[in-house]
């Protein structure tokens, strides 16, 4: 595979660092980019500084992991080391961004899109703060507005992250693309689920419930992509419990264009990416296959009225 | 075994009151182990914090508690029968090699990750431990090993600082001809661990030194320790002379819990609230 063009940017392959892991500083950034991932993700931003919970925040259940981190951030204005240590880089970054109110996401996203990231990712769909996020992601309504305010006034490609918990996803994504939005990021951590300590008759994290990532979810991811590529013609981002360049495959067909990982790096570590490309790569090649051969390729070709709409599917 | 999944809950099986500031907690389990690594241990209700293990058998191990934030201030009044919430072990560990010329420096609380180690090295290891008083001397007759001892107020042992001692005797070895160190392991402050890093790294003898970071996951994912571009709970928390180099955040910066980057110092001193 040669590099991927992704909303009119050039990755060196389709694989994405989902947002919240490792993603604190530049050049741990710089590394994971190093150690195969084409397009590495900021951990989410938010209107102010934010501690995020008390431990445990996160688990691993050894299926997948369970996390309530809270959205921790040090505040949008308080970042001018990590902006300046970006300006230079050699490989792309998507800066995710979050607020407790459309006015907030506005404030957040207008000054990130002036540091210079090369997409927005706008994060409706954390399910760890009473306060933020996942609100935005359930509720057609609310989706369209934070959607629409935040792509007037940002001058980058705008991806929407969505939450399964949606009640139709694919809904709230065509509802993102008819607001503007670039493409969709999917899926973020789903449930939220909890997981209770017998001994201590108490639940394990400290905000008590949270999300689950990882291999246990994967199905659900593979089904979101699946339904929000039937629903829109933008490209997708297609993570959730994607660990291996199988998984990667799988998630293509579902009908990503990009395919992300997060939790993967606890079962096999920073390398993952480079391990997955390989793996999607020789995969391909076994099947004679192109990325692009089996984008959407699970989908039934002739059925349902939308398969014209298929057919004039933008090109990333 | 490793237990690096859900926490789980062990009992206290006995408690050791060394002084007014330091307690270790025993708990009979037989956990997988290299000196260095950690554990993530849980109060629930209160926090969950990250421990070095200060003592280890094959049916035993113990973490030792400086008692000064709320948490540690809650773990040192547990008592035996109490549970705790277990995860681990996390991290690398030290390198442990066989040669006799090897060094071990230890600043305060940074004792009790060492101590495991001490007890795999060479018993004719040159050792010191500095502290800011005596009151601050951790497992003061647990070795075997000569220790030297340093105080910042000189109530025990040489007044002043750990790297006067180690500089002395890293002179006294290339003026006798003696063989030089082949290592030298450190844990204390930061700001102590820099300056024997950079000590050893002029006379190009290779250290290990074991950071700290506020953690989260314990296992590579959450990023809330990276320090450069390592991450201090999977890649560290040990880390050797070669990888401190290219660690510029070393003895510089360190993020808050909210990842607000900021100079080593402000993270000490929240830290230490």
């Amino acid at each position: 595979m040669d590099t991927v063009t992704f909303l009119g940017k050039q990755l060196k392959n389709p694989l994405v660092l989902a947002s919240g892991i490792l993603g604190n500083n530049a050049q741990i950034l710089e590394r994971v980019h190093k150690a195969g991932c084409g397009l590495v993700t900021l951990k989410s931003i938010g209107p102010a500084p934010r501690d995020g919970h008390n431990n445990p925040t996160v688990i691993d259940l050894g299926c997948g992991m369970i996390n309530a981190v809270g959205l921790p951030t040090p505040g949008y204005d308080h970042m001018d080391a990590e902006w300046q240590a970006l300006a230079d880089r050699d490989f792309p970054v998507n800066a995710s961004i979050y607020g407790g109110s459309v006015e907030e996401f506005v404030k957040v996203a207008q000054f990130v899109s002036d540091q210079g990231p090369d997409f927005i990712e706008i994060n409706i769909s954390c399910p760890n703060s009473d306060h933020h996020g996942m609100l935005f992601g359930v509720d057609e309504t609310a989706a369209f507005a934070v959607t629409n305010a935040v792509k007037h006034v940002i001058s980058v490609p705008l991806i929407a992250k969505l939450t399964p918990a949606a009640p139709d996803i694919g809904k709230i994504a065509k509802v993102c693309e008819d607001a503007g939005a670039d493409a969709i990021c999917a899926i973020n951590t789903a449930g939220p689920g909890m997981v209770i300590d017998i001994e201590a008759r108490t639940p394990v994290l400290a905000f008590k419930k949270g999300g689950l990532s990882g291999p246990m979810i994967k199905p659900v991811a593979v089904r979101c992509v699946y339904d929000i590529y039937r629903a829109v013609s933008i490209p997708i981002i297609g993570l959730g419990g994607i660990t291996t360049g199988e998984d990667a495959v799988e998630m293509f067909m579902a009908g990503a264009t990009l395919v992300g990982m997060g939790s993967a790096v606890r079962y096999r570590g920073i390398h993952v990416f480079d391990q997955v490309y390989r793996e999607l790569t020789d995969w391909l090649t076994a099947h004679h296959f192109t990325r692009d051969d089996i984008i959407g390729a699970a989908h039934d070709p002739i059925a349902g009225p939308d398969s014209t709409a298929k057919k004039s599917r933008k090109t990333p | 075994m490793i237990v690096d999944q859900k926490p789980v809950m062990l009992t206290v099986a006995e408690k050791t009151v060394h002084t007014d500031v330091y307690t270790t907690l025993f708990f009979d389990f037989a956990i997988d182990f290299r000196p260095g690594q950690f554990v993530m241990a849980w109060l629930p209700g209160i926090d969950e914090k990250p421990y070095s293990l200060s003592y280890h058998s094959p049916t035993r191990f113990g973490i030792t508690i400086e008692a000064k934030g709320l948490f540690s201030r809650r773990a040192a009044d547990l008592s035996p029968g109490d549970f705790v919430g277990i995860r681990g072990p996390f991290g690398n560990g030290f390198d442990i090699i066989s040669s006799p010329h090897v060094a071990v420096v230890a600043g305060g609380c940074g004792m009790a990750p060492l101590a495991p180690l001490v007890e795999r090295l060479h018993p004719d290891l040159f050792f010191v431990h500095g502290a800011r008083t005596r009151e601050f001397i951790l497992f003061p007759d647990r070795f075997a090993a000569n220790r030297h001892i340093t105080t910042d107020d000189g109530s025990l042992g040489h007044k002043g600082m750990v790297t006067d001692l180690l500089a002395a005797e890293i002179r006294r070895r290339s003026d006798q001809g003696a063989p030089p160190f082949d290592r030298v392991y450190a844990c204390g402050p930061e700001v102590m661990m820099h300056a024997v890093f950079t000590l050893c790294d002029v006379q190009g003898i290779p250290c290990q030194v074991s950071l700290e970071r506020y953690m989260r996951c314990g296992f590579g994912v959450c990023g809330a320790c990276v320090c450069s571009d390592q991450v201090v709970c999977r890649d560290g928390p040990v880390f050797d002379s070669k990888q401190l180099k290219k660690m510029p955040d070393f003895n510089r910066t360190a993020l808050l819990k909210s990842g607000h980057a900021v100079p080593l110092s402000d993270y000490v001193t929240w830290r230490c609230q």
